[in-house]
């Protein structure tokens, strides 16, 4: 198990309650802030079809798929319900110096 | 004694995810789908994109396979026809599989594509099922000229589909310009520029006098003269309720299968979801309406599931419909035509959000068009909004620099 963490972006790119995205050796993540600015990241794919979570809307800590309203709690990856079933990836986080930190693994 | 089953007639998007939310809710008893295609129940939103479009041959994109219907105990029958209902004695008549009794019946039997009403008419090619799909993506192949009769949705889906394909392609359309049913005109030229951007050509306001089959190919000839050559010709003219089983039964038919806010037909052991009823809107003053749109038929067979095991309330989902085109996607909610005057949202690259006012000031309809990045979140919070009832500054909304989430909190 790698324990390599890669910094991902600075805290301020992400606003409150909102979600960017993060490209790295082919791989593509969602980096999520909570409006209580806790961040969290999970695969950028949605699970039910090809659009990126970045592209979706962050309520409390709920991402919804931009296409299809699919909807995962991106603290556990959980899908919650229609049309979606298959959970998310997550991956942990660490915000040091004012950057964040994903290990990716 | 045995229990009478809840039975569902059209297994498509409504019907399977009835079948779902049924035990999602808790019902215990007997469950039949029943439907005419072999496939599994399957989504139909890529047929008209990817399973055209993909490299390697596609295969169905499935809402519940039949592991998961087994784990759910729904009993599934393929290739099944129901020829009548015998409301009297509460039973179905199928074609093979004789009669089945039930004790409430879920009607989600769809819509067809409408032929091409013109003389030769029927070389047009349809598509709706997996299989249709199928035998088209054969066709697109790099040099066939198409031609794709009908600026809707799906005769523009598969314009770009084609396109990206490597095929020719020219669009007839009838109105004066594509995407007249809900669609705002300014958002409509934005998806006819792209078009014509990867080299599709639009014609509009034309008329078909007639197709011919002249060996391998045809000809599209128009009321003006112009004449088409086409190695494949492709009708997206709009969709028709499959009804004919509910008219037979002497259920109410209105633009669909009728049925109340319940999604309660004339008979109250009888219902009908998805594309092939009509009822009132609770969000439009209860206004009758039919909607064409995966995310309908998904909202209302998850609704319907309550209803058949006794909810009472009234179905108030917001409608919502989205389509790609190449690399830009366009999402519609609430009913534009319900609006009187538009206010527009400049959200850069292009992308554009359109809030559509009633003459009250209430929020009725958005609709927007964009790379998705640029579109997707605000778009959801103006789909947000409308389910509220807001009524919102329409400064504030022309605003581009202000945050449209804050208005969820007023």
């Amino acid at each position: 198990m790698s324990e390599s963490w890669v910094d991902a972006c600075a805290a301020d790119d992400v606003d409150a309650e909102d979600v960017i995205r993060f490209d790295r050796d082919g791989r593509t993540f969602a980096i999520y802030r909570t409006d209580d600015d806790r961040y969290f990241a999970t695969d950028g794919w949605c699970t039910h079809e090809q659009a990126h979570l970045a592209d979706g809307l962050v309520m409390d800590t709920i991402i919804e798929c931009p296409k299809h309203n699919g909807r995962f709690d991106f603290t556990t990856g959980q899908a919650k319900g229609a049309p979606v079933c298959v959970d998310l990836q997550t991956y942990p986080v660490k915000v040091e110096g004012g950057r964040v930190f994903i290990q990716v693994g | 004694m045995t229990t009478r089953p809840i039975a569902i007639v059209g297994a498509g998007e409504a019907g399977t995810r009835a079948a779902i939310a049924l035990r999602d809710h808790g019902y215990g008893g007997p469950l039949i789908l029943i439907g005419e295609e072999l496939h599994p129940p399957y989504e139909r939103p890529p047929l008209s994109k990817a399973a055209l479009t993909a490299e390697a041959e596609p295969s169905p994109s499935a809402i519940a396979d039949a592991y998961r219907l087994a784990d759910l105990r729904v009993e599934r029958l393929a290739g099944a026809r129901v020829t009548a209902i015998d409301r009297a004695e509460h039973r179905l008549v199928t074609s093979e599989h004789g009669g089945i009794d039930y004790e409430r019946l879920l009607l989600a039997t769809g819509a067809r594509a409408r032929q091409l009403r013109a003389p030769g008419g029927e070389h047009a090619i349809l598509l709706r099922t997996y299989d249709e799909a199928l035998a088209l993506r054969r066709l697109l192949r790099p040099g066939a000229r198409v031609v794709v009769v009908g600026g809707g949705f799906i005769g523009l889906e598969l314009a770009a589909s084609a396109r990206e394909r490597g095929a020719s392609v020219v669009v007839l359309e009838a109105a004066p310009r594509i995407l007249t049913r809900g669609v705002p005109a300014d958002i409509a030229e934005k998806i006819a520029a792209r078009h014509r951007r990867a080299g599709v050509e639009i014609v509009a306001g034309c008329a078909i006098s007639y197709i011919a089959r002249d060996g391998g190919a045809f000809s599209v000839a128009l009321s003006d003269g112009r004449i088409f050559a086409a190695d494949c010709v492709i009708a997206g003219v709009g969709a028709a309720p499959e009804v004919e089983l509910a008219a037979a039964a002497g259920l109410a038919i209105d633009n669909g299968i009728a049925v109340n806010g319940r999604l309660q037909s004339s008979d109250p052991d009888i219902f009908a979801a998805g594309d092939c009823c009509s009822f009132p809107h609770a969000l439009y003053d209860g206004r009758r309406v039919r909607l064409e749109a995966w995310r309908n038929a998904q909202d209302q067979g998850a609704f319907v599931a309550r209803a058949l095991i006794g909810a009472s309330e009234d179905y108030a989902v917001t409608p919502w419909f989205w389509s790609d085109q190449y690399d830009l996607h366009l999402q519609i909610s609430g009913l534009v035509d319900a609006g009187a005057t538009v206010i527009s949202r400049d959200l850069g690259e292009g992308a554009v959000l359109n809030f559509h006012l009633a003459e009250d000031g209430r929020l009725v309809a958005a609709s927007a068009f964009g790379p998705i990045g640029k579109i997707a979140k605000d778009a959801r919070v103006a789909e947000m909004l409308i389910a509220k009832r807001a009524k919102p500054d329409p400064a504030y909304l022309a605003a581009g620099e202000r945050k449209l989430k804050a208005l969820l909190a007023a």
